[in-house]
């Protein structure tokens, strides 16, 4: 029997790794892009002064990388430590993206983040200016890849399982790769990265304004990081929106639980808070139709018919239909040898009933509904947040363009203060998309409880509290240096 | 014709490739190992972190690919190996997570612990992680008590395929004199290129004359346990698979496969020879300083052949002791056809990725690292 501490113990692990390496990923993601077009102002006007202000976000990127690679490297090999039911179950198409991501984006990181940070002396102008793209180019296209091998767990596709091998086999390359909610993700979680540099950078700019110093660089690095963010907060929004639209469409109960929403139907309302709420939204946020048919947690429960007619089964029936698969593939297996008829008899129940194949592990409806509670408030958080920070984004860069900005006290601290909020809005956001998606691993293939290692509870709840005291003395560390080297400065003002 | 088969040879070979060149640049752990043996002074501690310091990455990044792409080609693998030997990988994954953070926090204001903890990070990752690996390969070898079961995903109170048979989960290969040497020979080797390594990118005659001496050291103490595992891999009995597809033991299997596979032979004493003269050149000759441009490819073509015995001619390259049966081939623990030749695909452009590496490498490295280097410019 797999324990459900063991369960519970791996997933806070995953969540944990996961959580820290999204402390400082968005943070590289969008100070990349900030510092090179500052690199790329340097270069065209061949003015020092931007080479300094690249150099000093350069200085800072460096501190934060290196702890994103150390959580990396735990999150990539935790997928084999402590899920490796998972591992082979849908190893053959989620290995592919994870080794991609190593040839194409890792090298690249690693070979131009050196040039990036030692090659000033050693390679010309132009040349260190496409390092310091091509290290931000290369976190991106990390990014994809990793997205990719996420998505296609929220939306499985491009895939076929066999009984034989005992696995999901990759059989159309190109689905996986273009799986619309792996597009969407990438944009939504890349330019949430960008969201993340700009408020860094603008937060921190505003606390040189507040403490009067380093003004020309303060007032500069704001320029450059409010186009940047707004630029980010707007595509965050659009992808938000096309993600919506596509977990209505593959993980209804993801949304129904964001939303609270116990009974969907028709002109569904949107949840502003418990109690507030306006008609109609959340049908035009899903289905971008204000009489788009939402289901709620119960009609997923219960079993509904789509407005086009098609009958979803309710809960009981999906476990039943799955546990049939989980039988008729022991059939299978044990009869191919000899007796193929019957074999043949199971394989067709098995193909019949794959779809539900994850079901047959669950025990009861209840385990099928993610907790609401959380998922709900981060929902809430995330947007909440994404929309105040947008806001503040454009007053800052309004009273930068009146010139005024040096002047205004409240909306430099305001900045300062925005920078744990935007870190907040990033975890809420990925806690709507993994606990909301509860139980799945897989969605409807594979509960979290059939992807785990047989290992004891002990074994991972030691290398949890581990982590957790790592993690936190990294942090610590990473945020005492931090502290330091922006109170020392860029020093441009003393040169 | 691109038949399932050769995609899993094929695949085998770019594993083997990847974790050859792992080893080649575990010279930055073998570097940092060197840290407080050859570094006398803050001057030459300093000389010797930013050496390794501005090639880190790539070592790492080589590590995340070999899983990636272990995990793309040979799921099996990953699954059993990771979640079994539970212990021994966590190890590993933890003193290069300390390496990760140590090059940029060592020198930092405000780094709450100083700069000599962070150091003995780099100086302990330099040591226990070529040791800890080396001892994982070992097993290729020997061996670990596991069991495999894919009928077990019908089971729906006890779904899971791979199962460790102890609850020593991975530390009992210490067990295991032969795989404990094998671990030895990896630290000592990775020291060694350590050493040939530094001596060719630090430009300080002091330095160089102390990194001389760990070399012979480092290169003694290989040599010893290189002995010791050619013996008795050349005499142990391994884990062959039969016609029928049975897994038996046949004795003297790696030395039949050296034998059978001359090609693989002729590369594994090519790169000893290689090796052998990289390390002696540069103790021999006061002002040879490119030693590991000898070693380094002698040291990736002798560990692919290592991977080669393991895993070619019909042998099983994940054996379980606890069942022959269950032991892990390529044919048995692949990826589909489909996802081996797609991945075959993208791995054509690995060569691409190699040159413009070591384009940059060249760029970077035209002068070798000196004192005064550090003075003016960037470093850790």
């Amino acid at each position: 029997m797999v324990e459900s501490a063991l369960v519970d113990w791996s997933r806070l692990q995953f969540a944990l790794t996961a959580g820290y390496h999204w402390l400082f990923v968005p943070l590289t993601l969008g100070l990349a892009i900030i510092m090179a077009t500052m690199e790329s102002v340097y270069v065209v006007t061949g003015d020092e002064f931007w080479k300094k202000t690249a150099k000093f976000w350069i200085k800072i990127f460096g501190i934060n990388f290196a702890v994103g690679i150390a959580t990396g490297i735990i999150l990539e090999f935790e997928f084999g430590t402590n899920w490796s039911n998972y591992s082979w179950f849908v190893g053959d198409i989620f290995g592919a993206p994870l080794a991609i991501e190593g040839i194409l984006a890792f090298f690249m990181e690693a070979t131009f983040f050196a040039v990036m940070f030692f090659g000033w002396d050693k390679v010309s102008k132009r040349f260190h200016l496409a390092a310091t793209w091509l290290t931000g180019i290369g976190a991106a296209v990390s990014a994809i890849w990793i997205l990719i091998a996420n998505a296609w767990m929220q939306h499985p596709v491009g895939m076929e399982f066999n009984p034989d091998t005992v696995r999901h086999e990759m059989v159309d390359f190109w689905a996986l790769v273009l799986n619309p909610v792996a597009i969407s993700k990438f944009f939504h979680s890349v330019f949430s990265g960008w969201m993340t540099g700009a408020i860094f950078v603008i937060g921190i700019s505003c606390w040189y304004l507040l403490k009067k110093r380093e003004v020309r660089f303060a007032l500069a690095s704001i320029r450059v990081a409010a186009i940047v963010g707004i630029i980010g907060t707007l595509a965050v929004m659009l992808s938000g929106d096309s993600s919506g639209v596509h977990v209505a469409k593959y993980q209804p109960m993801k949304l129904a639980a964001a939303e609270g929403l116990m009974d969907g139907g028709k002109r569904a309302p949107f949840s502003i808070v418990p109690g507030v709420e306006v008609p109609g939204v959340l049908s035009i946020l899903a289905t971008h139709d204000i009489d788009g048919y939402v289901p709620g947690i119960n009609n997923l429960l219960d079993g509904y018919t789509t407005p086009d007619g098609k009958a979803i089964p309710s809960a009981e029936e999906k476990i039943a239909r799955g546990e049939e698969a989980i039988k008729a593939f022991g059939q299978y297996r044990t009869l191919k040898d000899s007796d193929p008829a019957a074999a043949a008899e199971a394989r067709e129940i098995l193909d019949k009933n794959i779809e539900y194949f994850g079901y047959g592990y669950i025990d009861s409806r209840d385990e099928l509904v993610p907790p609401v509670g959380l998922v709900y408030w981060a929902f809430r958080v995330m947007v909440g947040l994404g929309g105040a920070l947008l806001l503040l984004m454009f007053v800052v860069l309004w009273a930068e363009w009146k010139k005024r900005l040096a002047d205004i006290k409240w909306l430099q601290w305001a900045a300062l203060f925005s920078i744990p909020l935007v870190y907040i809005a990033g975890q809420a956001g990925w806690i709507v998309a993994e606990v909301g998606r509860q139980p799945w691993v897989i969605e409807g293939l594979l509960p979290v409880k059939a992807a785990v290692s047989s290992v004891s509870v002990g074994a991972v709840q030691t290398t949890f509290f581990l982590f957790v005291a790592i993690f936190t003395l990294f942090l610590v560390i990473e945020l005492r240096i931090l502290t330091k080297a922006i109170k020392k400065g860029p020093e441009i003002d003393k040169q | 014709m691109i038949t399932y088969e050769f995609l899993q040879q094929y695949w085998w070979f770019l594993i083997a490739l990847l974790g050859g060149l792992l080893v080649f640049l575990l010279f930055v752990q073998g570097g940092n190992a060197l840290i407080f043996l050859a570094g006398k002074n803050e001057q030459e501690r300093e000389l010797i972190i930013n050496s390794t310091g501005r090639k880190w990455e790539l070592t790492f990044t080589t590590l995340v690919t070999f899983g990636g792409a272990f995990f793309a080609s040979f799921p099996l693998f990953y699954s059993t190996s990771f979640g079994g030997a539970y212990w021994v990988w966590i190890l590993i994954l933890i003193t290069f997570v300390f390496q990760a953070v140590s090059y940029e926090f060592q020198s930092k204001a405000g780094n709450l612990l100083g700069k000599t903890p962070f150091r003995i990070f780099l100086t302990l990752n330099g040591c226990l992680a070529p040791l800890l690996i080396g001892t994982a390969v070992g097993t290729f070898y020997t061996g670990s008590q596991f069991v495999v079961d894919k009928g077990a995903v019908g089971n729906i109170a006890a779904p899971v395929i791979s199962r460790w048979a102890n609850n020593w989960h991975g530390l009992e290969a210490v067990a295991e004199p032969f795989n404990v040497a094998f671990g030895l020979m990896v630290m000592c080797l990775a020291i060694t290129l350590g050493a040939l390594y530094l001596i060719n990118n630090i430009d300080n005659d002091k330095l160089s004359a102390q990194l001389r001496r760990s070399l012979m050291a480092s290169f003694g103490g290989f040599l010893v346990m290189l002995l010791y595992v050619v013996y008795n891999l050349l005499t142990m009995e391994g884990f062959a698979v039969a016609a029928d597809g049975q897994i038996v033991m046949e004795s003297g299997k790696y030395l039949h496969n050296f034998l059978q596979m001359p090609v693989v032979l002729a590369m594994f004493l090519v790169g000893a020879v290689l090796l052998v003269a990289g390390v002696a050149m540069t103790l021999l000759k006061k002002e040879f300083n490119r030693g590991i441009w000898l070693a380094g490819p002698g040291t990736v073509l002798a560990v692919m052949a290592l991977f080669m015995i393991a895993g070619y001619n019909n042998t099983a390259y994940y054996p379980s002791t606890m069942d022959l049966q269950d032991s892990l081939t390529l044919a048995n623990s692949c990826s589909s056809q489909f996802t081996l030749k797609t991945m075959a695909v993208v791995s054509l452009i690995i060569p691409f990725v190699v040159a413009y590496i070591a384009y940059f490498w060249r760029q970077m490295d035209k002068k070798s690292l000196t004192t005064e280097e550090l003075k003016n410019a960037d470093k850790y």
